[in-house]
């Protein structure tokens, strides 16, 4: 069976990104693997859950009554790293959310949801924080 | 009290907005260092050695010595916060500093840290003040043979007491003592280890040597390592202590300076023994010893402020007798040697001035610290959130043009990579580096003392051993390497500061793996 990929943080965009995947999966029957991977080249790293950020993620699923699986990974693009979950499992759908970027912040910073979109082999549902 | 005038004095000249600037630049600049786990007070003052060539020595004194303190205050931080002790010395800080911060309480524990800390250093400075002057009095009067004598006590100390193995401390102060001897024979002139390259005729730039180890050799390991999970720093806010931590704290905080101050003081090196007695004697005098391994204030307000006085008193060796005793000390001594003032006992009345300024911008930087970093303390934990290749960037740019500055030659950039290799390998296999830049910077000095010694005895290897300080200080080392060894064999199992942090680690460790056993079980 595939199943649908969110790459979540532990974040406003991480939580509207699962909230639209548990919807998904619900109405197509499919299960979800929570992806969140870290470029770890940081000493810290916020979207890099923690072992509660990760426990809390595991009981909402428990309670959609999902089959579900949650990887966290460290590599040199984060995006990579959610296509390559996506191709492992043979993923029907990717869910991500979508931040606001600055002018100045596009300038500088790489995009992973940009990488995610280009890269994808399937469709890629792309969400924004209420 | 003439010395008190004469700090009285220094602060008056401490205190433009000139210096107060430089301090207030080296206090930032020095937690910022701190507080970056890998990069210290050490590799800070080396990089900036070329910056400060336009300088006057004592405004670019009083940066270091911000720097100085602000690397033992940032390193507190990051103990606590995130349990990765960025030095030795702070290894008992993030024993209990990190479990006070789990158990919610990280703001009661960065704040017995710094105000322990300025306390510490508030009171090791004054009695620098009151020894230093005292020390190189009576300095003046070794002779050649008892000084050297004296720094192969510091050498011998700071290699078999600090790291875990004394083969490896000895290998790299070896290490240094032969990169020390590149260039010219002081008497014969002749070309030592110079392979043939007029470049190597004059002694190494110090400034190469300090910043491809400390700098280039971190930059190095840290691109071979460069992707590690991220580690889950705990959120703080502005640091505060309630009536019960005054309390618990202030006792700790004198005693630990009482243990600090002696060890820094006598060329003994480093702050790991005192930061240890100094945990260990809270632990065992505390009311609340139950609460020790849990997170107990006691266990952070004393060994922090064992850290901080033993910093302090560091600077009698290096002020008196021209004797550093730790990396930071050993590149300030190689930055005063640069400025054309000779270290040595002549210091204290030769260059007055500047002794007395820098103890008292000491004591104002230490002031700074408590009052800009209190507030600070949550920027200070965003600083964790900057990308390695970004920080190492700038460092390795900054390493590169300060090594071209110096002679403005490239075969420096050369020497540069070639010991920034030789840091990553010693990173790879373990060697300290401490003993290797002590060498590098104590060993002309001590072959200088040696030919002194054996010109005045005419070549007789009895010289050396005929001034009774120099015995006394002899038999005082053989007894150093001699003591713990025959101890390890009549009572074994006997606790080492480093027995007892792998023990406690170790315990962490399998409380951690029986968590992740649990999950599996979940699972």
């Amino acid at each position: 069976m595939s199943d649908i990929v969110v790459a979540w943080s532990p974040d406003e965009y991480g939580r509207a990104a699962l909230t639209h995947a548990v919807a998904e999966a619900r109405l197509r029957g499919h299960g979800i693997v929570v992806v969140n991977a870290t470029r770890g080249d940081a000493l810290v790293d916020d979207r890099f859950a923690s072992d509660d950020d990760l426990r809390g993620v595991r009981a909402g699923l428990d309670e959609a009554g999902l089959t579900y699986d949650v990887r966290q990974s460290v590599g040199a693009d984060v995006g990579d790293q959610v296509l390559a979950v996506a191709a492992e499992v043979d993923a029907d759908l990717i869910v991500l959310g979508l931040r606001r970027r600055t002018p100045v912040g596009k300038l500088i910073m790489g995009s992973v949801a940009q990488r995610i979109l280009l890269g994808a082999h399937c469709p890629v549902l792309a969400v924004k924080p209420a | 009290m003439g010395d008190l005038d004469l700090l009285l004095n220094g602060l008056q000249s401490a205190a433009t907005p000139e210096n107060l600037m430089y301090a207030a630049i080296g206090v930032l600049l020095g937690t910022f260092v701190g507080v970056l786990p890998g990069i210290g007070p050490a590799m800070a003052v080396a990089l900036l050695l070329p910056v400060t060539y336009s300088l006057e020595p004592t405004s670019a004194f009083i940066m270091f010595a911000g720097i100085y303190y602000g690397g033992m205050y940032g390193g507190s931080t990051t103990s606590i916060l995130l349990n990765t002790p960025g030095e030795s010395a702070s290894v008992m800080t993030a024993l209990e500093g990190n479990k006070m911060a789990k158990a919610g309480r990280a703001a009661q524990a960065l704040a017995t840290a710094a105000i322990g800390s300025f306390i510490a250093g508030t009171i090791g400075t004054l009695l620098v003040a009151f020894f230093a002057p005292k020390l190189a009095e009576f300095a003046v009067t070794i002779g050649a043979p008892s000084y050297f004598a004296i720094l192969l006590f510091a050498l011998v100390m700071t290699t078999t007491l600090l790291g875990s193995s004394k083969v490896r401390g000895f290998l790299a102060l070896f290490l240094g003592l032969t990169i020390g001897l590149v260039g010219l024979d002081l008497n014969t002139g002749q070309a030592r280890l110079s392979l043939g390259l007029a470049q190597l005729r004059d002694p190494l730039e110090i400034v190469a040597v300090a910043v491809g180890i400390f700098a280039l050799g971190e930059a190095f390991w840290v691109a071979a390592h460069l992707r590690r999970k991220p580690l889950q720093v705990i959120p703080v806010g502005r640091p505060w202590m309630g009536r019960e931590d005054w309390g618990r704290s202030w006792k700790p905080w004198l005693r630990g300076t009482a243990y600090g101050f002696p060890f820094g003081a006598i060329p003994a090196g480093g702050a790991e023994i005192p930061t240890f007695l100094s945990y260990v004697t809270e632990r065992r005098l505390s009311r609340h010893s139950d609460e020790f391994g849990k997170g107990a204030i006691e266990g952070v307000a004393g060994p922090e402020a064992a850290n901080n006085a033993s910093a302090a008193g560091m600077f009698v060796p290096l002020l008196a007798m021209g004797i550093p005793v730790t990396a930071t000390a050993s590149v300030m001594l190689a930055a005063l040697t640069s400025y054309g003032i000779q270290p040595g006992p002549q210091l204290m009345t030769e260059q007055s001035d500047l002794v007395w300024t820098l103890l008292a911008s000491l004591l104002i930087g230490n002031t700074l610290l408590l009052v800009l970093n209190l507030p600070l303390a949550p920027l200070w934990a965003k600083l964790l959130r900057i990308p390695r290749p970004q920080l190492y960037a700038g460092i390795l740019f900054f390493a590169c043009l300060g090594a071209f500055a110096a002679n403005q030659d490239a075969f420096d950039i050369f020497l540069l990579l070639v010991f920034g290799l030789l840091g990553l390998a010693m990173r790879r296999f373990g060697l300290p580096v401490l003993p290797l830049i002590l060498g590098v910077i104590l060993g002309p000095i001590m072959e200088l003392k040696l030919r002194e010694a054996l010109t005045i005895s005419d070549g007789d290897l009895s010289g050396l051993w005929s001034e009774p300080l120099g015995v006394a200080v002899y038999i005082l080392t053989a007894l150093v390497v001699v003591v713990p060894i025959v101890l390890k064999r009549v009572r074994p199992g006997m606790d080492t500061p480093a027995a007892e942090v792998a023990h406690a680690r170790a315990e962490e460790e399998s409380e951690q793996d029986d968590a992740k056993d649990e999950k599996r079980v979940q699972r």
